[in-house]
């Protein structure tokens, strides 16, 4: 029997998309492969590894664990919202003075992980940043420099602020 | 690792829920959060022919003192449980065990109520929810019936809810906020499944334990209490030496399961030892 497809309407880094998907698209193929926004990344696709972390109505989530068809009038944030190339987020700015990336395969969901945990709180602990970057695997890094740009983006942040 | 092809429905309210599952034997399953759902789709190890996607349905995911109970609801997801203010008060068990609990991204869409219908032997929750004499809300067509904890986990991934009920709500009576408690877990990294985890909670009459519940994550092929141990504790004076009493008791019933994570020996001493730690923070409150 034919699944009927499902059109989805979504808001990505405030562009509106409406595209008919089949059901059981997950929403890290729907990102990638409709949208064509490749910031996004895929690994082990079942929820164990974090790098198609992304914010879905304001919190992260993980991508390769929802169909496209349930962000259906959802807003969703994606590391191409963050910064570009010439004007770096505040909090990519400091991953790259940190060395915070070596192969830059997890950089995108440990980005949106910390937009999360700094847009919530401009003052985490040391063991909030440790809990935020620890549920993505890092195979680079040994995760001290990731959490010394934390902590950097997240000082930065609160400086502006003021 | 992609899921197969399956019908989506998403109803509106909890009445077209109860519709989709009525007819059904089997092939239809409920999509709360997908925490634990959509994994085993990717990886193929389930192939529901249609999903009835619950996430739209008002009013599942309240959470609130409703007289002398607490009331989460089912599609509560686990983040806002661990951070709501009435929980914090009433079921300071549940906010300890949430510690152990996945990550964020995954508390933040994951559910309470996906999470005891999964049933997992390894999640901490069944094992919290049997420690505070929870009871779980189910509906269908049909109407409406409440299972004890105790009653609901049957075995791996298997729990007393027929295919046509949904569960709507855990009630955890108030006077679990009174009673001492802890709780305790081995896990091979922050945020994995429990290889063991241990529930405690008992009340204190005239200097006695009172009332214990010892519940365990890891240590069978579902949630259980120990019966045997939770004898050993009751009516005696709270002190280490009756803890590991108690806690070698709970070893000795344990009937852990073996994975390549652990063995069952290794299990059934982590039983002894998180009982013993769990039972002495209870004790000092």
């Amino acid at each position: 029997m034919p699944i009927a497809s499902e059109s989805v309407r979504v808001t990505v880094n405030g562009t509106m998309y409406e595209r008919n998907v089949e059901p059981r698209l997950l929403l890290s193929d729907f990102l990638r492969h409709e949208l064509g926004l490749t910031g996004t990344h895929v690994g082990c696709e079942h929820g164990v590894c974090g790098m198609c972390t992304i914010l879905l109505d304001g919190r992260t989530a993980r991508s390769c664990l929802a169909f496209a068809v349930q962000a259906d009038g959802c807003q969703i944030r994606t590391v191409e919202g963050l910064g570009t190339a010439d004007a770096l987020h505040a909090i990519q700015e400091a991953f790259w003075e940190m060395h915070g990336l070596q192969c830059g395969y997890c950089t995108p969901a440990m980005l949106m992980a910390a937009v999360e945990l700094i847009e919530a709180n401009p003052n985490p602990s040391r063991e909030e940043i440790l809990e935020t970057v620890g549920g993505i695997l890092c195979r680079c890094t040994g995760y001290q420099t990731i959490v010394e740009a934390v902590e950097l983006a997240a000082r930065r942040t609160r400086e502006r602020a003021q | 690792m992609k899921p197969p092809p399956f019908e989506y429905v998403r109803p509106v309210d909890l009445d077209g829920v109860l519709g989709a599952l009525a007819q059904n034997s089997g092939e239809t399953k409920i999509l709360a959060g997908g925490q634990s759902l959509v994994p085993m789709m990717n990886l193929r190890l389930v192939a529901p022919k249609r999903l009835v996607d619950i996430n739209r349905v008002p009013g599942l995911d309240r959470i609130a003192r409703d007289g002398d109970r607490l009331l989460i609801g089912a599609l509560a997801r686990h983040t806002d449980v661990l951070t709501s203010p009435v929980v914090r008060e009433y079921a300071p068990l549940v906010v300890a065990a949430y510690r152990h609990v996945a990550h964020r991204p995954i508390r933040n869409r994951g559910t309470i109520g996906g999470n005891l219908a999964h049933a997992d032997p390894a999640s901490e929750l069944p094992a919290v929810m049997l420690a505070l004499d929870a009871e779980f809300v189910l509906r269908s067509l049909a109407g409406e019936r409440q299972v004890a904890a105790e009653r609901f986990f049957l075995g791996t991934f298997e729990t007393a809810a027929r295919a046509a009920e949904v569960l709507t709500a855990i009630h955890i009576p108030l006077a679990a906020g009174s009673r001492r408690w802890g709780f305790e877990e081995t896990s091979q990294r922050q945020g994995d499944f429990a290889l063991v985890a241990v529930a405690v909670t008992f009340a204190v009459d005239g200097g006695r334990c009172a009332n214990p519940r010892l519940a365990y994550a890891g240590a069978a092929d579902r949630a259980v209490r120990i019966a045997a141990a939770e004898a050993a504790l009751e009516g005696q004076s709270p002190d280490q030496t009756l803890f590991e009493q108690v806690a070698a008791k709970a070893a000795e019933a344990a009937d852990p399961p073996e994975d390549l994570h652990a063995d069952a020996a290794y299990r059934r001493d982590l039983v002894r030892a998180l009982t013993r730690r769990a039972l002495s923070a209870a004790a000092r409150g």
